[in-house]
This record gives structure tokens, C-alpha cells and sequence, in this order.
């Protein structure tokens, strides 16, 4: 359960970008091991990218994406509170890098349903 | 206080203890229109148990004293109406998190100020009163940037609800760095670059990790992640050569 004294706005998108970045640096290695089967043993990486036909597996990178761009424009919003003059509609901005992940992701999900 | 005759009773658990440890007490308080929390915890001081030991002065929020953490969240106590706070007809109070406790509700603020001393919250004057006196434009950025943090009345709400000090026991916390930035935009305080320096030390304003739960408490309605951030900017442009 989450504690009360969490429960606000901006510990939610505190939350998701310290989530976001903990799943993606879980994620490279995977990603580069992958990659890296297109020069050692490229036959297994044309079977493994095969299940990228799978609808889970679409669902699964639909939300990496997502994850992926809520990080990035999450980031990009702490970046300009932290480098560039205050601005007052912080949970504004924070609502709008969300918005944008989910955008980037319905996008994705478009492209590959 | 007028006894509303609709009323119910409330169910307030207290905790009870020392900094060697403690547990709940339970209490049943009756309930009366515009009761605030502390007059919960003082009627059970004053019906209940007269050992009971908490902390308050003005009553108004103005003197910091009272805070407490009520239904998990930092509260100033006095100005908490308890029909804001209460679930169901449950309230549970308990000293304010972060800080060692001394007993019961009153918990030891000596590393807050500490850290507010550690952080140079201490405002050093660069005139005597023998020089003339310097005008201060009201209205000028920096002069407005310093006055939104003056009426801090110190209560450590926010030092309560900051999950960094609560993992980092070297961080300054959200009051001691508003403090700061309050005095760096002092055209009145002598030396800004040492306070800048003083925060950004380890545990300095760059621990912060913006979670906005300070700003998002604090009664008297500051807003310490917004002097936090100044202070990142100001410190980090400093680092890379820019001059005040
Ligand atoms: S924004 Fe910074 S100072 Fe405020 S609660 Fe979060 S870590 Fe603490
Ligand atoms: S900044 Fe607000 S919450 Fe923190 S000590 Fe000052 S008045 Fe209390
Ligand atoms: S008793 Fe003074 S602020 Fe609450």
C-alpha cells in the first residue's frame, strides 16, 4: 500500500520515472545481447525477432516504449525545472511528458498491430 | 468549543514512548464542531492522562511547535481541523517522522536546526548599523525570491514529509535549503558564494530528488522544491564558471 504521505501528484511521477529507469536498465542488457546474435548467430536472431509476432509480446514492447518515453520526457521536464527558470504549472508539465509517453506508445502500437 | 449533538465519539490512537521505543495507546475522545487535533491530544492530556507529552505555543500557526504526524501525514496540529483529516472515525497521531523522538508526540528538533545552521541558514549582515542604510527594491526578482521563503515558521513539516532525509541522514532537507536560497537572494546577507558552497556539499541541495512532497505539505504554503531547484541551478551554473 502506498504510504499517505506519498500520495500526491508529483511523487506519482517521481515514482514512474524511478520505475522507468530501473525496468530500462534492467531491459539493455537483454536488448544488446540480442542485437549482438546479428553477428554471432544471426539464424537464432531471425527466430528470436519471429516472436515479435506474438500479441503479448507486442503488448510487452508497446509498454517498453511507453516506459521509454515517459522517462524521456519525464527527464526532460526535470531537466528544465532544475537548468531553466521556475515555472509555477509543474504538475502541468508532468501530466503533459505523460501524455506524450502515452502518445509515443499508442503511436508504436499502431505500427505494429 | 460548543459539544455537537450529533456527534460520535473518535477512536485516537496515540503513540506513546521514548527513543528507546514505544506503542499505540488507544483513547476515545468525544467529538466536538471545529476541533482541531490538538485539542484532541490536549483533551486526552487533560481527561486521559496527564503524562502525555507533546509540544505547542501559539495555537495560530505561527510558532512551528506543534506538528505531529496524523493519519500518516505531517500536519501542524493546531491549524489541522480534525473533520479534514479523519477516516471513518479513526485518527492516529504520532511525533513527526525523520526526527529522533524525545517523548510521545514531541520529537527532537536539534538536527533540524543543525542542518539549517550546517546549511549557512544563519543570515550574516554586510552592513552595520552604522553604515547608511541600503534601499531594497521589493519588486525587484532576486528581493521577491528571498521573500517567498521568509515566512517559514520552521515546523519541519516538510523535513517530515521528505523521503531523502528519510534515506539520506547527511541531507539537508527541503526548510534548512529554502533557508539558503532565502539568503543567497539577500542583498542584505554577506556572502552568498558560502552559503552556495555550504549546499552543495554531499547532501546538499543536488541530493534532492524533486518528489515536490515538501511543497506539496507545507502549511503555511511555500514552496522549498522551487528554492531547492534555484539553488541546483545557481550552484550548478556557478561550477561551470558563471558569475553571480
Ligand atoms: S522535493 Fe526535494 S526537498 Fe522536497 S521532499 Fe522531495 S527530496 Fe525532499
Ligand atoms: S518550509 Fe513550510 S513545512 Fe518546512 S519548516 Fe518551513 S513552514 Fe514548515
Ligand atoms: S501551536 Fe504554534 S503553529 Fe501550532
Amino acid at each position: 500500500m502506498i504510504k499517505p504521505h506519498r500520495s500526491h501528484t508529483l511523487y506519482g511521477f517521481f515514482l514512474l520515472h524511478r520505475i522507468s529507469g530501473i525496468a530500462l536498465a534492467l531491459f539493455l542488457p537483454v536488448h544488446f545481447t540480442v542485437l549482438a546474435l546479428a553477428v554471432s548467430d544471426p539464424a537464432s536472431l531471425d527466430s528470436f525477432l519471429k516472436l515479435t509476432d506474438l500479441a503479448a509480446v507486442k503488448i510487452a514492447e508497446t509498454i517498453l516504449v511507453f516506459l521509454l518515453a515517459a522517462h524521456l520526457f519525464g527527464g526532460l521536464r526535470l531537466m528544465a525545472m532544475e537548468w531553466l527558470p521556475w515555472t509555477d504549472w509543474q504538475k502541468t508539465l508532468a501530466a503533459g511528458s505523460l501524455a506524450l509517453g502515452l502518445f509515443t506508445a499508442c503511436l508504436f502500437l499502431l505500427q505494429v498491430i | 468549543m460548543s459539544v455537537d449533538e450529533n456527534s460520535k465519539n473518535l477512536e485516537v490512537s496515540v503513540w506513546r514512548g521514548d527513543a528507546s521505543g514505544g506503542e499505540y495507546s488507544h483513547y476515545t475522545v468525544p467529538s466536538y464542531s471545529n476541533q482541531t487535533v490538538l485539542d484532541v491530544v490536549s483533551w486526552i492530556q487533560q481527561h486521559c492522562d496527564a503524562t502525555l507529552t507533546y509540544r505547542f505555543a501559539c495555537r495560530v500557526g505561527m510558532c512551528g511547535s506543534c506538528a505531529m504526524t496524523v493519519n500518516g501525514e505531517p500536519r501542524w496540529t493546531c491549524r489541522t481541523h480534525v473533520n479534514k483529516v479523519i477516516k471513518g472515525d479513526k485518527l492516529t497521531v504520532a511525533p513527526l517522522r525523520n526526527l529522533p523522538v524525545i517523548k510521545d508526540l514531541a520529537a527532537d528538533m536539534d538536527p533540524f536546526f543543525e542542518k539549517w545552521v550546517k546549511a549557512k541558514g544563519v543570515h550574516e549582515p554586510s552592513a552595520s548599523r552604522h553604515d547608511p542604510m541600503v534601499a531594497v527594491d521589493p519588486q525587484s526578482p532576486q528581493r521577491m525570491a528571498a521573500s517567498e521563503g521568509i515566512e517559514c515558521i520552521n515546523c519541519a513539516v516538510c523535513y517530515s514529509a521528505c523521503d531523502t532525509v528519510a534515506a539520506n541522514p547527511d541531507y539537508l532537507g527541503p526548510a534548512a535549503l529554502q533557508r539558503a536560497w532565502t539568503l543567497v537572494n539577500d542583498e542584505k546577507n554577506k556572502d552568498a558564494n558560502s552559503v552556495l558552497d555550504a549546499v552543495s556539499q554531499t547532501g546538499g541541495c543536488h541530493s534532492c530528488h524533486s518528489h515536490g512532497s515538501c511543497t506539496a505539505y507545507c502549511p503555511a504554503e511555500l514552496n522549498p522544491m522551487k528554492a531547492v531547484a534555484g539553488l541546483k541551478r545557481t550552484t550548478a551554473f556557478k561550477f561551470l564558471g558563471k558569475r553571480r
